[in-house]
């Protein structure tokens, strides 16, 4: 059962860790990334992008969406989605 | 008040009983006993205030939560208000039906401890004899059961060399976080500093394993490494600063800002029968004391790292200089720091190897009967 780094393309489907939950902190009035002893609120444009992790999105799609969303280049979206995601693929935020 | 954060996660020590009896027990001496713990319906209402004031995460914790028979209405109630519910355990007491129980109930995660990779120094220092095999069978199941994992893997001077073997041994159990947690001298720890401390030389050489591993395991399992500060130059965040980021219910309910904060003599503590978490948050005294950069020392007050270590921990002040107002020895700024590192070091190679067993009564033995 030896696991990989996983190296996160166009055609990655991601999806968050069994460990991690991504969710509406009510009361704080944001959205949090929570883990063992971990919490982290992502920017902006981070939850737009974990919004959208489904498990069924590969990250072409995620980033196709994005880029439709916000009127911008997909090209740029999508360097800049797998930059984001590459960083917490490895921490094992997510996986692929 | 109505502009204070939450904490971020209530630990909630459900027992002080549990079957193991490690040297190394952040619990304090005076353990509550059974008759005094909190019933299922008053942990479900501590449960209920804290979602309502933000916190986000609980951690399951003790003495041994799994011999509480209610963690699953607990858990289940936590993860209905939305709380991310970790597991904090041994393992010993648990079977796999009673982990595919948990794992239904709603955990987010379960922290197993080691004590070791070897069996009878595991043992030993843990107390109880069949411990360290029990694990691998938890690690297995708790696998099987699709639960989340993260290894914590206590380091004393006895199995510092074995760091590397232990992340490996995690890594196999398919965990995707470690912890190298060097122990931490409160309560129990405390006592038997002297048989625990490690060596400097040790500590420099596990560091080196750690950054290998991280390197190696990048994106595969997170390695979190705690070292003992006592070799540090700069003192610990300790819980991220005195009453910041947790808030600690004992077994009989008693409201801290952290498991060693009754160490301090003259804090007056409340509970949770008294008034609700947010408002001892808010305003209880012995919070207040030591909260921000107000409730530090003037030394830590001036100093440019004051909201990154956020004064050290306030009860070891306490231990090793005296008074919780004095500046953590651990830092290079106490006039003790020389003292303190010149203490971890005589003790590391003390050879003191009797263990003073964590136990409802304080008293002296050992469960092998021989010394190792």
């Amino acid at each position: 059962m030896k696991r990989e780094r996983v190296i996160i393309g166009a055609a990655s489907v991601p999806r968050f860790s069994p460990h991690v939950r991504f969710q509406e902190d009510k009361v704080g009035g944001r959205w949090v990334v929570l883990g063992p002893e971990r919490m982290f609120v992502p920017d902006e444009i981070a939850v737009h992008i974990l919004q959208r992790l489904d498990g069924a999105k590969d990250v072409a799609a995620i980033a196709a969406e994005l880029a439709a969303a916000f009127d911008a280049p997909l090209e740029t979206v999508e360097n800049d989605v797998i930059t984001l995601l590459q960083d917490l693929a490895d921490k094992v935020v997510i996986i692929a | 008040m109505s502009d204070m954060k939450p904490p971020l996660a209530l630990l909630a020590e459900l027992t002080h009983r549990c079957p193991m009896r490690c040297a190394y027990c952040s619990n304090p001496l005076a353990l509550d006993p059974s008759s005094a713990e909190l019933d299922t319906a008053t942990w479900c209402r501590i449960i209920d205030e804290a979602a309502e004031m933000g916190i986000l995460q609980i951690h399951f914790s003790g003495g041994e939560p799994t011999i509480r028979k209610d963690l699953e209405i607990l858990s289940a109630h936590a993860a209905e208000r939305g709380l991310y519910a970790n597991l904090i355990t041994s393992g010993v007491l648990l079977d796999e039906a009673r982990i595919e129980s948990l794992a239904r109930s709603g955990l987010a995660h379960a922290q197993l401890s080691i004590q070791d990779c070897e069996e009878e120094a595991g043992d030993w220092i843990g107390g109880l004899a069949g411990a360290h095999a029990r694990k691998w069978k938890v690690a297995e199941w708790l696998g099987k059961a699709g639960m989340a994992l993260t290894v914590n893997a206590v380091i004393t001077r006895h199995n510092a060399e074995r760091v590397g073997a232990m992340i490996d041994l995690a890594e196999s159990w398919g965990a995707t976080r470690v912890e190298v947690a060097n122990v931490q001298y409160y309560g129990w720890g405390l006592l038997n500093r002297a048989v625990l401390m490690p060596t400097r030389e040790q500590l420099m050489a596990m560091t080196k394993v750690v950054e290998a591993a991280r390197e190696r395991l990048r994106g595969v399992m997170v390695i979190d490494y705690v070292i003992p500060d006592y070799y540090a130059d700069r003192p610990k965040s300790c819980m991220g600063g005195w009453a910041r980021r947790f808030l600690n219910v004992t077994p009989s309910g008693r409201v801290l800002p952290c498991h060693a904060a009754e160490t301090i003599p003259g804090l007056v503590f409340e509970t949770v029968h008294d008034r609700p978490l947010k408002a001892i948050w808010a305003d209880n005294p012995a919070f207040e004391r030591y909260r921000g950069i107000a409730g530090m020392p003037e030394t830590c007050q001036a100093c440019d790292r004051r909201e990154i270590d956020w004064g050290g921990c306030r009860c070891q002040a306490l231990a090793l200089a005296g008074s919780a107002e004095a500046v953590d020895p651990t830092c290079e700024k106490s006039p003790l720091h020389e003292e303190v590192q010149a203490l971890a070091a005589r003790e590391a190679v003390s050879g003191h190897r009797d263990i003073v067993y964590r136990s409802f009564s304080l008293e002296k033995s050992d469960p092998s009967g021989k010394a190792r």
